[in-house]
C-alpha cells in the first residue's frame, strides 16, 4: 500500500501512509485508537476507498472495491468480533458463502478442513457446533475460514482481546506457523508485548501519519511506545503499598442468574476493604458482568447477600445504593454510562439532579448544575467542542470515559466499581485513569476493578480475585503471584492443582 | 482549558428542516393545482381567505387548532420520553365522554369558576388513566405502547357506544348525545362576540397554558429530567437510579391527560355533542403536528395552527373549482417531507458544507496573499469570516 490517503469530513484518517509487507512476514501495525489503523485495513479489505494512493500485490497494481475483491486477491481478515453462525457446525461456517453450486458436499469440505487444520496445527473438529467450542477455538475457525479461501495475506484485528494468556501463546504459535508456510500476516494491535513476542517488523502510525517502520528485534518496547504516543510513557503506575481498612463491601455466597437463564455467578464470596484495589481477573463472559450488576442493583441476586458499609443492599433500589456511596464506572460507557443525546451538563448530574443543591422543590437549578459540570470538566480535563453544552455523543471515547470517571469520583463514593475503565482508550488516557483510581484508593476508598487485561489488573490491584465460569477460583495478593498462575486460574485451574 | 473546536460548517436546525418541509408541501400543492389546470395563487389565496380573512374565520381556525395543539403536545411529550402515543384518539374519547357526562349532570347554577376546573380536571384524569393503562402494560408486562394504545382506542370507541345511550342520549337522534347547553360548554360569551360567534373557546387558553406547562416540565423540572433521561437512554437512566417503569407510567399518564383535554375542548367546546361510531381523526393528525413541530412544545403549537389554517381554509377552495382534497394533499405532503427529515437535513448540511469549503478556499487564498503562515483551521470564527470576505475579493480581482 503506497501513499494511502483517506479523508473523512473534518479529519484526515490516513495521510500518505505506506505499508509494505513481505511474503512470510508477521508485520504489526501499532497505533493508538483513532490513529488510523482500522481505516487503513478497511481500505485494504475493500470497505473504504482511498482518496489517493495505490495498492500493489506482488508488484501488480490492484483495485479493491469490496471485500469480495479482497477475498479473490487472497486477502483475509480475522475480525475482532467473530463472524460465525452460532448454531452451525465448524464446517458449515467455513464453507458459508463458498458452498459451490446448489447442492454442496459437506464431506469433501470437511476433509479439506481437516487437511488444512493438520497442516497448520489448528486442531479443529469440523463437526463441532460453534456454540460448544471455546473462544480460542472459534478464533481458529475464523483463521481456517481464511485459509479455506486460499488467503495469502491474513489480517488479524486485535486478535488477543478475548483470549486467556495460554490461548494467546497458542495463537502466537499458529501465527508463526502460518508465516513459516509463506503466508503474510498483518497484526493490528496496541499491545506492545505481543508485537515483541511475534512480529518481525512493525509499522507505527500516529494521528493518521506514518511514524516509522522498525525491526522488532532491535527495538525496545518503550521505544515503540514513545513512537506511538509521541512522548515517553510510563507503563507502571506509581503506587505505594496499600493500607487496607475495614471491609466496605462484603459479598456472601452470591448467585446471580445471567440473561441466558443460567447461573452466571455461583456462590461467590469476596470482601473489598477501604484503601485497597481488588482486581477481578477473568476472561470476558465468565460472570463479571452479572456480578457487578448484582452489586450495583441492575440485576437481582438469586441467592446470597451483599453488604455495603454493613447495610444489606442485596435488594436495595439503585438510587439508595448510590446515595449510600456507591460509584460505578460501567462497562459500556455509551449504553450505561452516558446519555449520548444529552449535554455533558445533564450527564454530570444524572445521578444527583434531584438532590437539594441541584434542584429545589422539583425545579432544577441550572446555573448551579452548570457550575458543577464545569468544575468536573475542568478538573478531569474533559475535552469537547462546546464545553459543558456539548452533546455527550460528540466526545471521543477517552473524553467520554474521563467525564464518567469525573462524575463518579466527584460524587465521593466509598466504593468505586470500575469495569473495563480503559477499554479502547489510548495510552495517555489510560495513564490518567489509572492514576485517578490509585488516588481514590490512597484517599481511603475501596476500589473494585474488573478488567480483561491482565496487565491492567497487575498494574493496579492490591489483591486479585480470579473468576471462572461464575465461580471465585481464588483471591491472591498481587505481589505474591505472577501472570502465569493467574492465567491458569482464569482457565479454571487452581494454583494448588486440581480443577474446581 | 478546552481545546478550541476546529471550525466546521453549520448544521441544519430542526426549524429549518420543518420549514423546508412546509415549503416543499406547498410547492407540491402548487404543482397539483397546476396539473388540474387552475391557478395555484388563487388556490392559496382562497385557503388563506377561508382561514384568516375575518375575525370569525380566525376564531374558527384557532378553535380548530386547539385540539391539534393539545394532541401535538401529547404525542410530543410521549415522544420526548421515548414513547409513541398513537392512542390520542381513544384518550380524546374518554376525556370527551367524561366532560360530556359531567356537563349533563352537574347543576346548571354551578358557578363557571368552579365548573370549568372540575370538567378540566375530570377530562384530564380520564385521559390520564387511559394513558396510564398503556404505561402500566408496558412497564409491567412489556406490552408495546403502540399495540396497547391502539387497542385502547377501540375500547374507548365502544365505550362511547355504551355511555351515550346510557347517560346522555339525545331522544330525537339516537346516535348522538344531547347537545350540551351553552353555559356548560367551554365557549364564552365574550369570545363568541369578539370573534363573530366562532368556535373559539376557553380550550384555546387551556392549550396555551399546556404548551407552557409542557415546556416547563420538560426543561425545568426534575420530573422532566428523569422522564427525558429514560426516554433517551433507559439503560443509563436505570444505572443512574431513576425508576424506569414508574417513569414510563407517569409519562403515558401525562400524555393521556393532554389528549383527554383535547377531547374536552373538542366535544365540549369546538362542538357540543358526541356521536357514536366516530373515531376522532385529530388523534392521528396530532402525530403529524408533533413531527412537524420537532416534538417541541412551541413547535407543536405553531405546527397545529398551520394545519388548522389548511383545514379551515379548504372549505373556501371549492369556490375556485379546486377540489378541497388539495388541502389534505398538502398536509399529507408536508407530513411526508417531515418524515423524510433525514434527507432534508442532509440536503442543507451538504449545502452548508459546500459553502463552507468555498469559504475555506477563500481564506487560504487570503492567508497566502498576506504571507500569513497560519492554517485555516487555527483561526477563530470571526477571523475566518473576515478573511473569507477578503479572500473572495482578492480572487475576484485576479479574475
Amino acid at each position: 500500500m503506497l501513499g494511502i490517503r483517506k479523508e473523512f469530513p473534518g479529519i484526515i484518517a490516513n495521510d500518505d501512509i505506506t505499508l509494505q509487507v513481505r511474503e512470510g512476514e508477521i508485520h504489526a501495525i501499532l497505533g493508538e485508537n483513532g490513529a488510523g489503523k482500522s481505516t487503513l485495513m478497511s481500505i485494504l479489505f475493500g470497505l473504504y476507498h482511498a482518496d489517493r494512493g495505490v495498492i500493489r500485490i506482488r508488484g501488480k497494481e490492484v483495485s479493491i472495491k469490496s471485500p469480495n475483491d479482497a477475498f479473490s486477491l487472497g486477502i483475509g481478515m480475522v475480525h475482532q468480533h467473530f463472524q460465525l453462525v452460532h448454531n452451525f457446525t465448524v464446517a458449515e461456517n467455513i464453507i458459508l458463502g463458498k458452498e459451490g453450486g446448489f447442492v454442496y458436499d459437506i464431506h469433501r469440505a470437511s476433509k479439506r478442513i481437516k487437511d488444512i487444520s493438520e497442516r497448520y496445527g489448528l486442531s479443529i473438529e469440523p463437526d463441532m457446533v460453534i456454540e460448544d467450542i471455546t473462544v480460542g477455538m472459534q478464533q481458529r475457525v475464523e483463521i481456517l475460514k481464511m485459509l479455506y479461501r486460499d488467503a495469502d495475506i491474513l489480517i488479524f484485528d486485535e486478535p488477543t482481546a478475548v483470549l486467556t494468556p495460554q490461548e494467546i501463546s497458542e495463537l502466537m504459535e499458529i501465527m508463526r506457523g502460518l508465516a513459516a508456510e509463506g503466508k503474510s500476516i498483518i497484526l493490528i494491535t496496541h499491545k506492545l508485548d505481543e508485537i515483541k513476542r511475534v512480529a518481525d517488523r512493525c509499522t507505527v502510525i500516529r494521528r493518521g501519519r506514518l511514524v516509522g517502520v522498525v525491526d522488532v528485534q532491535s527495538t525496545s518496547a518503550s521505544e515503540m511506545a514513545s513512537m506511538m504516543v509521541g512522548r515517553p510513557v510510563s507503563f507502571k503506575v506509581e503506587k505505594a503499598p496499600s493500607n487496607p481498612g475495614p471491609a466496605i463491601l462484603r459479598i456472601e455466597d452470591l448467585s446471580v442468574m445471567s440473561s441466558r437463564h443460567v447461573l452466571g455467578v455461583k456462590n461467590f464470596s469476596l470482601d473489598v476493604h477501604a484503601g485497597e484495589i481488588v482486581g477481578i481477573a477473568g476472561v470476558d463472559g465468565n460472570g463479571q458482568s452479572e456480578l457487578i450488576e448484582a452489586i450495583t442493583g441492575l440485576r437481582h441476586a438469586e441467592s446470597g447477600r451483599i453488604f455495603f458499609k454493613d447495610a444489606d443492599i442485596t435488594s436495595m433500589p439503585i438510587r439508595k445504593r448510590n446515595e449510600l456511596g456507591l460509584g460505578h464506572i460501567p462497562e459500556d460507557r455509551q449504553k450505561r454510562g452516558l446519555i449520548l443525546g444529552a449535554t455533558l451538563t445533564d450527564n454530570m448530574v444524572i445521578k444527583e439532579f434531584y438532590k437539594e443543591g441541584f434542584s429545589h422543590h422539583g425545579i432544577l437549578d441550572y446555573p448551579r448544575i452548570h457550575d458543577y459540570a464545569e468544575r468536573i470538566i475542568e478538573k478531569f480535563d474533559v475535552r469537547s467542542g462546546e464545553g459543558a453544552e456539548s452533546l455527550a455523543g460528540k466526545l471521543s471515547g477517552g473524553n467520554q470515559q474521563k467525564a464518567i470517571i469525573g462524575r463518579e469520583i466527584t460524587g465521593e463514593p466509598d466504593l468505586l466499581i470500575a469495569v473495563q475503565p480503559t477499554r479502547g482508550l489510548d495510552v495517555g488516557a489510560i495513564e490518567f485513569i489509572h492514576t485517578q483510581l490509585v488516588k481514590e484508593r490512597d484517599a481511603g476508598k475501596a476500589v473494585l476493578l474488573v478488567s480483561f487485561e491482565l496487565d491492567e489488573i497487575f498494574n493496579l490491584a492490591d489483591r486479585i480475585a480470579v473468576i471462572n465460569a461464575g465461580r471465585l477460583i481464588d483471591v491472591v495478593r498481587t505481589d505474591e503471584t505472577d501472570v502465569d498462575s493467574v492465567g491458569l486460574m482464569m482457565a479454571g485451574i487452581k494454583a494448588s492443582g486440581g480443577e474446581r | 482549558m478546552n481545546r478550541i473546536r476546529p471550525l466546521e460548517a453549520r448544521k441544519a436546525s430542526p426549524l429549518l428542516v420543518s420549514l423546508s418541509a412546509v415549503v416543499l408541501g406547498i410547492i407540491a400543492g402548487c404543482v397539483f393545482i397546476l396539473l388540474i389546470g387552475k391557478n395555484p395563487f388563487d388556490g392559496f389565496e382562497k385557503i388563506l381567505f377561508g382561514a384568516l380573512s375575518s375575525r370569525r374565520r380566525i376564531g374558527n381556525t384557532l378553535g380548530m387548532s386547539t385540539q391539534l395543539i393539545l394532541i401535538g403536545l401529547s404525542v410530543s411529550f410521549a415522544f420526548k420520553t421515548g414513547l409513541f402515543n398513537i392512542g390520542a384518539s381513544g384518550q380524546m374519547l374518554v376525556g370527551g365522554i367524561a366532560g360530556s357526562i359531567l356537563a349533563y349532570y352537574l347543576p346548571m347554577d354551578m358557578p363557571r369558576v368552579i365548573y370549568i376546573p372540575v370538567i378540566v380536571i375530570a377530562a384530564a384524569a380520564a385521559g390520564g388513566i387511559w394513558g396510564f393503562i398503556s404505561g402500566l402494560l408496558k412497564a409491567k408486562f412489556n406490552v408495546h405502547e403502540v399495540v396497547s394504545t391502539i387497542m385502547l382506542n377501540w375500547i374507548a370507541y365502544w365505550m362511547v357506544y355504551d355511555f351515550i345511550p346510557r347517560f346522555i342520549i339525545d331522544p330525537t337522534i339516537s346516535v348522538k348525545s344531547k347537545p350540551i347547553p351553552l353555559e356548560h360548554t367551554l365557549r364564552a360569551e365574550w369570545l363568541r362576540e369578539a370573534t363573530g360567534f366562532s368556535t373559539l373557546n376557553y380550550g384555546f387558553f387551556i392549550a396555551i397554558i399546556m404548551t407552557v406547562a409542557v415546556w416547563f416540565i420538560l426543561k425545568k423540572t426534575t420530573l422532566g429530567f428523569s422522564l427525558k433521561a429514560v426516554g433517551s437512554n433507559r439503560f443509563c437512566a436505570e444505572y443512574a437510579g431513576i425508576k424506569v417503569s414508574s417513569s414510563i407510567m407517569i409519562s403515558m399518564a401525562i400524555a393521556g391527560a393532554l389528549s383527554g383535554l383535547a377531547g374536552l375542548t373538542y366535544y365540549c367546546g369546538y362542538s357540543e355533542i358526541m356521536e357514536m361510531g366516530k373515531m376522532p381523526n385529530e388523534g392521528f393528525d396530532g402525530i403529524a403536528v408533533a413531527l412537524l413541530g420537532n416534538c417541541s412544545p412551541a413547535g407543536s403549537f405553531f405546527a397545529a395552527i398551520f394545519f388548522g389554517i389548511l383545514k379551515m381554509g379548504r372549505g373556501s377552495l371549492a369556490a375556485t373549482g379546486i377540489p378541497t382534497e388539495i388541502a389534505d394533499t398538502i398536509i399529507a405532503t408536508v407530513i411526508y417531507f417531515t418524515a423524510t427529515n433525514v434527507l432534508l437535513s442532509a440536503f442543507w448540511n451538504g449545502r452548508f458544507q459546500r459553502s463552507f469549503e468555498k469559504k475555506e478556499e477563500a481564506v487560504s487564498y487570503a492567508l497566502k496573499a498576506a504571507g500569513d503562515m497560519r492554517c485555516a483551521s487555527d483561526l477563530s470564527r470571526k477571523e475566518f469570516d473576515e478573511l473569507a470576505k477578503k479572500g473572495r475579493k482578492l480572487m475576484k480581482e485576479v479574475r
